[in-house]
């Protein structure tokens, strides 16, 4: 399958600025497309009972994982959240093994042990999603300090959310960071909302960089909804963990759409909040900022859709017709066997 | 070979050297491993040997510093993590058991984590309900990880390089009555098998089964009986996950008769889980109900004569076997 259009543009040898600026963001807005395709697809599957167990929708937060994860390389390591679908597409992971990975099937990206929350692919460094509120923050630290100690050039990048910032692991780790002057990006999305809890009701002191900022490392608020400024900052924060000064903290303003979960009736927030922040939608706000610049159309705009669908469509059906593991592997991964070692990196 | 008189916290850190030496991948990191050289002494001087890189002060961070050292591990290195104790280390209890015995299986077998977490357990000491605990039977619960319990200087000397060469998360759990334990230690010849368990004293009537600080009062308990024509075999656990049901089966067939000692708390203890598999796998050959010495059912008191009273002892133990024993079957 193709991945092509979610790698960061390089300014091709024959074309103009402009050109690459236009394919850049034709890039970044399939990134989302996809991921907003994908999630919509899922909720149709869970409601149809196709995938279960918790599916934490990321539609409304697209800009963040497209944005931050453009900004990375392949020798970076991302560590995600619950909440991952995004992630692990902007990534570079296979739609199909994603969706197989929903289904529960053998071909998933974790042969079906993970399901939503638990997407893994070592060989894009993406180290999964943890569904501990915060549980992969010192996992983050450590494939950083890896990174520190073999003097390698990648930086970690660990998404994590306003609720994880109550707690201790994330105050643990951001100290220790600092301290040891980790190549680590540590992404805060700050949807408002820690479950059902608002900002408000759960921190004293509601801005997140602020208090970041107070453990000595860089630390701002970015637009979350607006892919080029978040790529723009992760950029930013990106050369400076390169540069070595050690850990950055971005507070990626952002809003999720849908409930918490497919289990949340979302009684805690009002309709009308909800429809506020749909019209800060980070697909459509790209869509019209390059309609504006003439860099999209509605030609080009269906073309780029129905790419997505099509991909979606395509992953749905291999995972519908995939094997699943056989119940006499239940015991595999837990302990190392004979034969069944995986590849040091 | 000649010996060397040495004690359990030097064989420590000499396997604890010989690890820094032997790869680059390795580094100790805990509270206080630097300068301060381990709470326990452990790793005095190792700092000055291999920098403050490999030998790294944390802050008090339980669960950041252990997630680190799992992450440093699922990354290639090969972290050796101190967690001063037991009792402190259910500030990480998250980070190994969601993550260190988790990710292999949630990965669908990508990931490794060969992180090596070292704790202090245990009580006999007088420091109260909240440094007192054994939780080793909790760790020993988990799938995943691997837990390790040297009891004697051989142990503590040997037990590193191979937990250190397991893919997987291994706990190692070492009694702080023990460190100061001296003895003479035969220099190392090849790797230590650490899947078993070994009987330390050969015995006919009786099977003590014990592990980590618990066996200098099994092996006072066996000499005690022997004074009385009471022959008791003692076994040393080693590994308490996975456990070696062989020799414990072997050890029970030829004796009839099964005492489990360990200093964690009756109810739901590791004692529970030996004495259930003995009577799964060997029903037949017992000539007496598996019988059981642990730590009274209270937080572990700071007085010295109600803490002796919490804790197994020779005498109890030595009780015990006689009840044993004194079925005929």
């Amino acid at each position: 399958m193709s991945t092509s259009h979610r790698k960061p543009a390089k300014p091709a040898h024959h074309g103009t600025h402009q050109d690459a600026a236009a394919k850049h963001h034709r890039d970044l807005l399939a990134s989302m497309l996809l991921i907003r395709r994908f999630e919509e697809r899922c909720v149709e599957l869970y409601s149809a009972a196709k995938i279960r167990g918790f599916v934490h929708l990321y539609i409304g937060e697209e800009a963040v994982a497209a944005g931050v994860l453009d900004a990375l390389g392949p020798a970076d390591a991302v560590v995600s959240t619950y909440r991952e679908h995004g992630h692990a597409l902007a990534r570079g992971v296979p739609t199909d093994a994603v969706m197989a990975e929903m289904y529960g099937k053998a071909t998933g990206c974790s042969r079906g042990r993970g399901g939503s929350m638990h997407l893994f692919d070592t060989s894009r460094r993406f180290y999964g999603g943890n569904a501990i509120v915060g549980g992969g923050i010192p996992l983050a630290a450590g494939l950083a300090l890896a990174e520190k100690m073999r003097g390698g050039p990648g930086a970690v990048c660990c998404f994590f959310g306003d609720g994880a910032f109550a707690e201790g692991e994330f105050h643990e780790t951001a100290n220790l960071a600092v301290l040891w002057g980790l190549p680590l990006l540590l992404a805060c999305e700050n949807n408002l909302y820690a479950m059902g809890t608002p900002l408000r009701a759960e921190h004293g002191q509601t801005d997140l960089a602020m208090r970041a900022a107070s453990y000595g490392m860089p630390a701002w608020a970015v637009d979350g909804m607006d892919v080029l400024a978040v790529e723009d900052a992760a950029r930013r924060a990106v050369e400076g963990i390169r540069a070595g000064h050690g850990p950055y903290f971005l507070e990626l303003r952002t809003y999720r759409f849908r409930a918490h979960s497919m289990y949340d009736p979302d009684r805690y927030r009002d309709k009308a909040e909800v429809e506020h922040w749909r019209t800060r939608d980070p697909v459509m706000l790209l869509e019209r900022r390059m309609r504006s610049a003439g860099e999209l159309d509605d030609a080009s705009y269906a073309e780029l859709d129905r790419r997505c669908t099509d991909e979606v469509d395509r992953a749905v059906a291999a995972a519908e017709a995939a094997p699943v593991e056989p119940v006499g592997d239940l015991l595999r991964y837990v302990g190392t066997v004979p034969g069944d070692l995986p590849e040091a990196r | 070979m000649a010996t060397a008189t040495t004690t359990y916290r030097e064989a420590l850190r000499e396997a604890l050297r010989e690890a820094l030496s032997a790869d680059d991948r390795v580094f100790l990191m805990g509270e206080d491993v630097g300068k301060y050289g381990g709470s326990f002494g452990v790793s005095l001087g190792l700092v000055e040997e291999f920098g403050p890189e490999r030998v790294r002060d944390t802050p008090l961070s339980e669960s950041a510093f252990v997630g680190t050292g799992i992450g440093a591990a699922i990354a290639g290195m090969r972290p050796v993590v101190e967690v001063m104790t037991v009792n402190f280390s259910l500030l990480a209890l998250d980070q190994i058991l969601n993550n260190a015995a988790t990710l292999r299986h949630m990965s669908g077998g990508q990931l490794s984590v060969p992180v090596v977490i070292r704790m202090t357990t245990g009580a006999g000491r007088q420091l109260a309900a909240q440094h007192s605990h054994s939780l080793e039977g909790w760790y020993a619960h988990i799938p995943g990880i691997r837990v390790l319990a040297p009891a004697t200087l051989e142990d503590a000397r040997g037990m590193l390089a191979p937990a250190l060469a397991d893919p997987d998360p291994v706990v190692i759990f070492e009694h702080g009555s023990l460190y100061n334990v001296s003895g003479e230690l035969a220099p190392v010849e090849g790797p230590l098998d650490v899947a078993s368990a070994a009987v330390r004293r050969s015995g006919d009537d009786v099977t003590l089964l014990t592990y980590g600080g618990s066996l200098p009062k099994v092996l006072s308990a066996a000499d005690l009986l022997a004074g009385e024509g009471i022959s008791a075999e003692v076994v040393d656990l080693r590994s308490l996950r996975p456990l070696d049901d062989a020799t414990i089966m072997a050890s029970v067939a030829r004796t009839h008769r099964a005492v489990v000692v360990d200093e964690g708390w009756r109810t739901g203890s590791l004692a529970a889980e030996v004495s259930a598999r003995i009577t799964e796998q060997a029903f037949y050959e017992l000539d007496a109900p598996v019988g059981r010495v642990c730590s009274a059912e209270v937080p572990i008191p700071y007085a010295r004569h109600l803490e002796e009273a919490a804790l197994p002892q020779a005498e109890g133990v030595a009780a015990a076997a006689r009840e044993a024993v004194g079925h005929r079957g």
